[in-house]
């Protein structure tokens, strides 16, 4: 499977998700400049954490007028898999590809530990390789981490089944319900703020993010990519 | 308007009658406002090392492993495999006082610089922190803001550019109130073939300016940072640089891709004395000239003089020289990034510094003359400060309540308590290459390049140094080295940076004579040569003066890039054992004085005296070497520095792994429980093994002659300690967890 890695200017994930992607889980990547208007042939596309272009006006608020979300609006509409973390989330909620929006973390400071997840479904490209019984070890690294939608957005967010990820335990940032992350209403496009490409290595502490990215491997494999 | 420069206009830039009359001599002119402002901040304290240099030739500075030695952006070392790996640490003291978030994010930003000028990859950094206590009754609520801003800015910046903040060290003193010192260690790796260097060459090679504008920031840094502070320093707020790190990662990224044009010849950041200190040391140590123009530089702002714009701090700027013809390469990668890169000059063959503004020339220095025959002095050194007595009070033998009380009281003390609260605000795991993260002994990454791993401590200790500088250092870089030995690495190098009060007490001075002289000789035995530092003088505010304060940062290797083993027991039922016996250093007729130095007497008696514990350094080596082989040889489940606090914490803090595990201690001793428990003898390490490997352990230290003692073993719920067969503490490892955890957060949210 090829994975396609979007590169903004301010990225700082980026390495780290090409190195999960190719040396943890033996897959293809690619790197995509944020001026490309082209997603080249990737199968799916991992936008990743860092600040994008600064992020001094509000996080991803620049990065979402940018040609490469262009191209990424087009290929998540025709049903190609997305996956953004932490940045790369805050990015497609400013970008209208996900519901909500992620605010600053409720005590005002920038949180950086492992936390436990529970999968909110199994039914998803990112979760189907989860267990329902067994929390994932995964770190989180960000100041403004805090899912906020308005009650009825939640409410319909649940009632869609479109949770994937919450905070078993201990929220690190004061997100509703505990959200970790959210699927997109056509559930190919995933936003999640704990970072899975750093738990994919023993001898960095964890490797229960590799199940996020089997997911994706196996829907893919299943013919769920998208149609050009 | 030409303001007339005479001696009067020398001193207001910190220059003396004498130096100034050496300027006039060399120039046999008066020099222009600009030539003035240039020598100032080049024979600054801070960027010309006046008072230090001479002493800082003492240092060992030769290694096997030793690329690049003190004097370049950063010194660098073999890391095998052809690989290498750049580090320094750097002060940024001054502006974090007058203006903790920034100061402190440009501190990051300047350190970072450093290394990525040399064509290295920042792949870690590390702090030492020290500020007045959060919880003092009179400077509480200041500390607290300097504490928050100072954190906060550090995060800031390294979390934005994305290089990870594995570990470091922190600690709290009154004297630090109206003095912070922040210390930022960088250290980033590369290709031994691709290693750049901070110097100029090639005649009529064109002189390139890139990153951000230049504006009025930080006009006179440097100069601010080489004198004490008085009542007007609020004033000098606009001294202070405002960072970017968002520019700064985008110029990291473009400098490593234009290096790798192989068009760029030499490269230097401009960090203090900003365009002043980069051309004037890339033509010194190239031995050629360079001329710029001004009116070429990018300015923020209009109508800046050229005295403004050779002496702004503006930060996130770099000068590199480009071979002629093969400019266009290197423009063109900066252009992909979005950033200002401008021919300003050109490598000149007559050694002359020259700078014009608007057809004129309006400097014309010597660039020997500004960087190697700057002032040295050999300022006059006494006995070093001291102010604590030699001798302290009669301590009667503690009951169980005050053993437990004490306990209770190191752990809660801002300087032993954890600092989750500090070091969860950095991101520790970025890159994907952490280890061992904060809060550990030593910071671990692998080097996925090299396939090796790289270990790091920063280590200072004032209370030590206050009492005897020399020994005080000497502990410092045996802590340093004995950290890293807990995870099994063996120290290759090492980077100091020395933080000192006023060079011209003679008291003072002293200090700092017999610290280098210290480190020197520690470093030589345990092979750590310093490839370079900061030197941070006038570290006073009213007169007032810091205790000494150094601090080391050593680099180990591990030939691995697995995770290496923690400093917390892991199962119950271990053995405990301590390596380099229980109070290897004491003579009991000199307990009474040593006792003075520990942690114990500060918190709990609220006092300091006598003199720092003693050091063997042939026994130091060889409990490193034992915990070294031991560790490697995956013969125990933890390894544990004893330090600040002693035994008894030590003991604590191994109890606080991710599922706490009580331990139960037995031992007689002839020593007063007092110092059995709390007193802080270097030279030992705490381990926790399987039973069944006691035999293999005993055999390395007995080969190497370290004693060993076996202590008890780890299980159940509680810290117990049996003395000469008496239960003498037994305390809940939950209770005293919860007291570590949460005090530094109550303190700083104290009203």
């Amino acid at each position: 499977m090829k994975f396609g890695v979007i590169i903004f200017p301010g990225s700082n994930c980026d390495h780290d998700a090409l190195y999960a992607l190719t040396h943890n889980l033996g897959q293809r990547a690619t790197e995509i400049w944020h001026e490309s208007e082209e997603l080249g042939d990737a199968d799916a596309v991992f936008v990743p954490g860092g600040f994008s272009y600064g992020d001094y006006l509000r996080c991803g608020a620049i990065a979402r007028f940018s040609p490469v979300i262009r191209s990424l609006r087009r290929f998540a509409d025709s049903g190609g898999l997305v996956i953004g973390v932490c940045n790369g989330f805050q990015i497609l909620c400013e970008a209208g590809l996900l519901d909500g929006a992620l605010i600053r973390n409720q005590d005002l400071r920038f949180v950086c530990r492992t936390v436990e997840l529970v999968p909110g479904t199994l039914d998803s490209a990112f979760t189907s390789a989860c267990q329902p019984d067994r929390p994932l070890r995964i770190p989180v690294a960000h100041g403004e981490g805090c899912f906020f939608a308005d009650e009825a957005t939640l409410d319909r967010i649940e009632a869609e089944d479109r949770v994937a990820f919450r905070y078993s335990g201990n929220n690190p940032n004061g997100s509703s319900r505990n959200i970790a992350g959210v699927l997109s209403e056509g559930r190919n496009v995933l936003g999640m703020m704990p970072h899975p490409e750093r738990a994919c290595d023993t001898a960095v502490g964890s490797t229960d993010g590799i199940a996020v990215f089997r997911s994706m491997i196996a829907a893919a494999g299943n013919g769920l990519r998208h149609a050009d | 308007m030409q303001t007339e420069v005479d001696e009067r206009t020398a001193a207001e830039h910190g220059l003396t009658s004498e130096e100034y009359q050496r300027i006039t001599d060399r120039i046999g002119r008066v020099p222009t406002l600009t030539e003035l402002g240039i020598l100032s901040v080049m024979w600054s304290e801070h960027c010309s090392y006046k008072s230090s240099r001479l002493h800082l030739k003492k240092l060992p500075t030769r290694g096997d492993r030793i690329l690049v030695g003190p004097g370049e952006n950063a010194g660098i070392v073999d890391i095998g495999g052809g690989w290498a790996a750049a580090f320094k640490i750097e002060s940024h003291n001054h502006p974090s006082y007058i203006e903790p978030f920034q100061g402190a994010a440009t501190g990051v930003g300047g350190i970072l610089r450093d290394i990525f000028t040399m064509g290295a990859r920042p792949v870690a950094v590390l702090d030492a922190l020290r500020f007045g206590p959060p919880d003092d009754p009179e400077n509480g609520p200041a500390n607290r803001r300097i504490i928050r801003g100072v954190v906060e800015g550090i995060a800031h910046y390294g979390n934005c550019i994305g290089v990870p903040t594995i570990g470091g060290e922190c600690s709290f003193d009154p004297c630090f109130s109206a003095n912070p010192l922040v210390n930022v260690f960088a250290l980033g790796v590369f290709r031994q073939d691709s290693i750049f260097l901070g110097s100029a060459k090639g005649l009529g090679n064109p002189v390139i300016y890139v990153g951000a504008k230049t504006g009025r920031d930080g006009i006179q840094g440097a100069s601010m940072a080489s004198a004490e502070f008085d009542e007007d320093s609020e004033a000098k707020r606009p001294n202070v640089q405002v960072g970017d790190p968002f520019l700064e990662k985008l110029l990291l990224e473009a400098c490593l891709e234009a290096m790798r044009t192989g068009a760029i010849l030499g490269i230097q950041d401009m960090g203090a004395a900003g365009l002043t200190c980069s051309t004037a040391e890339m033509g010194g140590r190239g031995g050629v000239g360079i001329e710029i123009e001004l009116d070429r530089v990018p300015q923020r702002e209009s109508g800046m003089t050229p005295y403004e714009i050779m002496l702004s701090e503006s930060q996130e700027r770099m000068l590199l020289v480009a071979e002629r013809g093969r400019e266009g390469e290197v423009l063109a990668v900066f252009r992909k990034w979005g950033l200002d890169a401008v021919e300003i000059g050109t490598v000149t063959a007559d050694r002359l510094l020259r700078v014009k503004h608007g057809g004129s020339v309006v400097a014309e220095l010597d660039a020997g003359f500004l960087s190697d025959d700057a002032p040295l002095y050999d300022r006059p050194h006494s006995e070093p400060r001291r102010t604590a007595p030699l001798d302290g009070p009669a301590l009667n033998e503690p009951s169980a309540a005050d053993l437990l009380a004490g306990i209770e009281a190191l752990l809660a003390s801002p300087e032993l308590n954890s600092k989750r609260w500090i070091w969860e605000q950095y991101d520790h795991q970025v890159r994907t290459n952490t280890t061992s993260g904060p809060g550990a002994d030593a910071a671990v990454i692998r080097i996925k390049e090299a396939n090796v791993s790289l270990a790091m401590s920063l280590d200072g200790n004032s209370r030590y140094c206050s009492l005897d500088p020399r020994l005080g250092t000497q502990l410092i870089v045996a802590e340093c080295c004995r950290n890293l030995a807990t995870v099994g690495a063996t120290p290759i190098a090492a980077t100091n940076n020395l933080n000192f009060g006023n060079p011209e007490k003679p008291e003072i001075m002293a200090q700092l004579v017999e610290s280098i002289e210290g480190m020197a000789e520690a470093c030589r035995h345990f092979g750590t040569p310093i490839t370079g530092g900061n030197v941070s003088l006038y570290n006073e505010t009213l007169g007032e003066g810091i205790d000494p304060a150094p601090v080391l940062g050593i680099v180990g290797m591990l030939d691995h890039m697995a995770a290496p083993i923690g400093s917390c027991f892991t199962q119950a039922g271990d053995l405990v054992v301590l390596l380099g016996g229980l109070l290897p250093d004491c003579r009991g007729d000199e307990l009474p004085q040593r006792f003075g130095s520990s942690q114990y007497a500060k918190t709990l008696l609220a006092q300091t005296w006598g003199l720092p514990p003693s050091l063997d350094l042939e026994h130091e080596a060889s409990v490193h070497e034992a915990t070294r082989n031991i560790v490697r040889q995956d013969l125990v489940h933890s390894a544990h520095d004893v330090g600040s606090g002693g035994l008894a914490v030590a003991l604590a803090e191994c109890c606080f792994g991710p599922e706490p595990i009580g331990v139960t201690i037995e031992f007689d001793t002839d020593h007063p429980l007092l110092s059995a428990m709390f007193h802080e003898c270097p030279s030992r390490v705490l381990l926790s093994l399987p039973r069944a490997n006691i035999g293999e352990v005993v055999a390395i230290t007995a080969s190497l002659h370290v004693p060993l003692v076996e202590l008890g073993h780890t299980g159940g719920s509680t810290l117990a300690f049996r003395l000469n067969s008496t239960t003498r503490v037994e305390a809940p490892v939950a209770q005293l967890r919860k007291i570590w955890e949460s005090s530094f957060e109550a303190s700083l949210e104290a009203q």
